[in-house]
């Protein structure tokens, strides 16, 4: 290794010395391109997912129906592309949201300190001790318009989105919020902070500029993880009947009526539950391999 | 010792009575209300019936007043009745708590047993063939979701192969001789307690894995090998006592969440403890049985937290509740 290399260059040698980490990158690029591609592919192949044939119900692979077709008769490859960008927008974008949302929390209690830490935590401390799961669903199923949200908006397909990647990330936020604080304590002692403060830096420029920066190594890793996480909730709220709603495809409304047809058609339940664990997975390990990009500490293992 | 336990206890009883109003205006933001319900039930009853209704039942009143008046009818034990079972709620629920405390504490033990032994093994060897493998199971079970896998092991077990039914319980008739009567209800756990475990194990391995690595760099177990202490004792008797504390404190806080967290496997499984009975609730708009589940399962999550900051301390002789108290 040279000795010229940047900070950023050696963590990036080291992630793709992560060969784990590696494969799933690849993986989850190949997802991507192809979900945000799909309309563009079905436009290709000719096919439109949202059409139901009953004539045509559960059929084996061929041609024209790559992996078949589902108990509607729409086609399933297309079907899985579209569920896929559903998990990876609610993932991805429930991710950022908690990472900021957590963020901001943690790094307001541990700089500030005192009595603001303290009611922060606490809250913090509550909403972990909340029933995960069954809370999930009593927000999913929470009627939009006694929050004062107005029904033709409440009914529309990306409101239900937006309102997923909501009730994933209010969920989500806790493990970043403690994290930061964490990292902002330890950090607020270290002289360049208190260099800041002796030049007459504002609480605020320290925090963003000065700590976050620094704390920005783990943040990156609590935050990929998370999507595998959050991706996880979204699938089972859908598989509930409760996160994204029919017509609209999601790998985990799609396993909903699987086990009905268990009997009949197995591979309806094997595809969607398999990317579903592929895409989690991968993110995991992408994760585990940016930690050990970015934890120095890492070098002496 | 007593002092940290009193003020444990009232931190508790604070922590659930903020709870209760959170799970409270929460579950009072679900579609429709329970005058709906009897409106949709009565076709005869006119828009002036129902007012009268919402005055009789009080739901016309400010939320925080509502809030009170169920309060002290629950500090006198009235949880109100279960819409949909016809029943009082905690006569619904203790019946399905005990189901539930029946498959989550058997998983919990088997993933446990399976865990400690796994990553300590992995630990013992890091970056070994075999810590390879045993991380990549881990990871494995931390991204299956629970569904999914419970769906595979009904193909297999239940569809594919029929040795084990798909769900349900066992329906013992009386007089059938004990040793019948068990394997029966163990054939009806196989799966969801399968399911179960194998969602746990991936994470309570990497949490031992994790701490055992963290004991075994202390210095104090480099001067146990150059002193000759025989490896099983440096791993079980200095290494493992030492990275019980952190994990210990880790399964009690999950076995808290589990209470709840099984509402999936039972839900595949058709097995009937609190967390499916939580959510056919949410489903069904039964408020009040929704409610009182909904506060049971976070109360053991808050008893989850006191037992393993209980068990920090009996593990941990160095730290001491007197001190922090």
């Amino acid at each position: 290794m040279t000795a010229a290399a940047s900070p950023r260059r050696l963590a990036w040698s080291r992630l793709m010395r992560h060969s784990l980490a590696q494969v799933s990158l690849a993986f989850l690029a190949v997802l991507f391109v192809l979900s945000l591609a799909a309309p563009l592919i079905a436009q290709l192949r000719g096919i439109d997912p949202s059409t139901t044939d009953l004539f045509r119900r559960l059929e084996a692979p061929s041609a024209e129906h790559w992996l078949g077709t589902d108990d509607l008769g729409r086609d399933l490859f297309q079907r899985l592309l579209d569920g896929g960008r559903v998990s990876l927008l609610v993932g991805l974008s429930g991710a950022l949201l908690s990472a900021i949302l957590g963020a901001i929390v943690g790094v307001l209690a541990g700089y500030l300190g005192g009595r603001l830490d303290s009611v922060l935590m606490r809250l913090t401390d509550g909403v972990i001790a909340l029933p995960l799961l069954p809370l999930l669903i009593v927000l999913a199923a929470i009627d939009p318009r006694k929050i004062g949200i107005p029904a033709d908006i409440s009914q529309s397909e990306t409101f239900s989105l937006y309102r997923i990647v909501v009730i994933v990330a209010l969920t989500g936020w806790t493990t970043v919020a403690r994290l930061v604080r964490a990292e902002t304590l330890s950090l607020k002692a270290r002289d360049f902070t208190r260099a800041a403060q002796a030049l007459g830096a504002v609480p605020l420029r320290i925090m963003f500029r000065h700590i976050l920066p620094n704390a920005a190594g783990s943040l990156v890793v609590a935050t990929t993880m998370s999507v595998g996480t959050l991706i996880l909730f979204e699938s089972t709220l859908s598989f509930l009947g409760l996160g994204t709603q029919p017509p609209a495809a999601s790998w985990g409304n799609m396993l909903t009526g699987a086990q009905e047809l268990l009997q009949q058609a197995p591979v309806l339940a094997l595809w969607p539950g398999l990317l579903i664990f592929l895409t989690v997975i991968a993110f995991n390990f992408v994760g585990d391999g940016l930690q050990d990009a970015l934890d120095p500490r890492s070098e002496r293992r | 010792m007593s002092r940290y336990l009193a003020s444990r206890a009232v931190q508790t009883v604070v922590t659930l009575a903020l709870m209760s109003f959170v799970v409270y205006l929460l579950i009072g933001l679900m579609p429709g209300d329970p005058i709906d319900m009897m409106i949709a039930g009565d076709p005869k009853m006119t828009s002036a019936d129902a007012a009268r209704l919402r005055a009789v039942y009080g739901i016309d009143k400010p939320l925080m007043e509502r809030y009170l008046a169920w309060a002290g009818q629950a500090l006198q034990g009235n949880f109100g009745y279960s819409r949909s079972f016809n029943q009082p709620v905690l006569a619904v629920l203790w019946p399905r708590l005990l189901n539930t405390l029946v498959l989550a504490g058997i998983a919990f033990g088997l993933a446990t047993a399976i865990a400690l032994p796994l990553g300590i093994w992995a630990a013992h060897r890091p970056r070994s063939r075999a810590d390879y493998l045993i991380n990549l199971l881990c990871f494995a079970g931390i991204s299956a979701p629970p569904f999914w896998l419970a769906l595979l092991l009904i193909t297999l077990f239940a569809v594919t192969l029929g040795w084990l039914p798909a769900g349900g319980m066992a329906d013992i008739r009386p007089g059938t001789p004990w040793p019948a009567a068990l394997a029966e209800r163990l054939r009806f756990l196989a799966l969801p307690v399968a399911t179960l475990t194998l969602v746990q194990l991936g994470a309570y391995t990497r949490f031992m894995r994790g701490a055992m690595i963290e004991a075994l760099r202390q210095d104090y177990i480099r001067t146990a090998r150059a002193k000759g202490v025989p490896e099983g004792r440096v791993l079980w008797g200095h290494a493992f006592a030492n990275a019980l504390a952190p994990v210990l404190t880790i399964l009690a806080l999950s076995f808290g969440g589990l209470l709840s967290g099984a509402l999936i496997t039972e839900t595949m499984f058709a097995w009937p403890g609190m967390g499916k009975a939580i959510y056919q609730a949410i489903l069904d708009n039964d408020y009040n049985l929704a409610l009182v589940g909904l506060l049971i399962a976070t109360l053991a999550t808050i008893v989850g937290n006191l037992l393993a900051d209980l068990a920090y301390v009996w593990v941990d002789p160095r730290v001491s509740i007197a001190g922090s108290a």
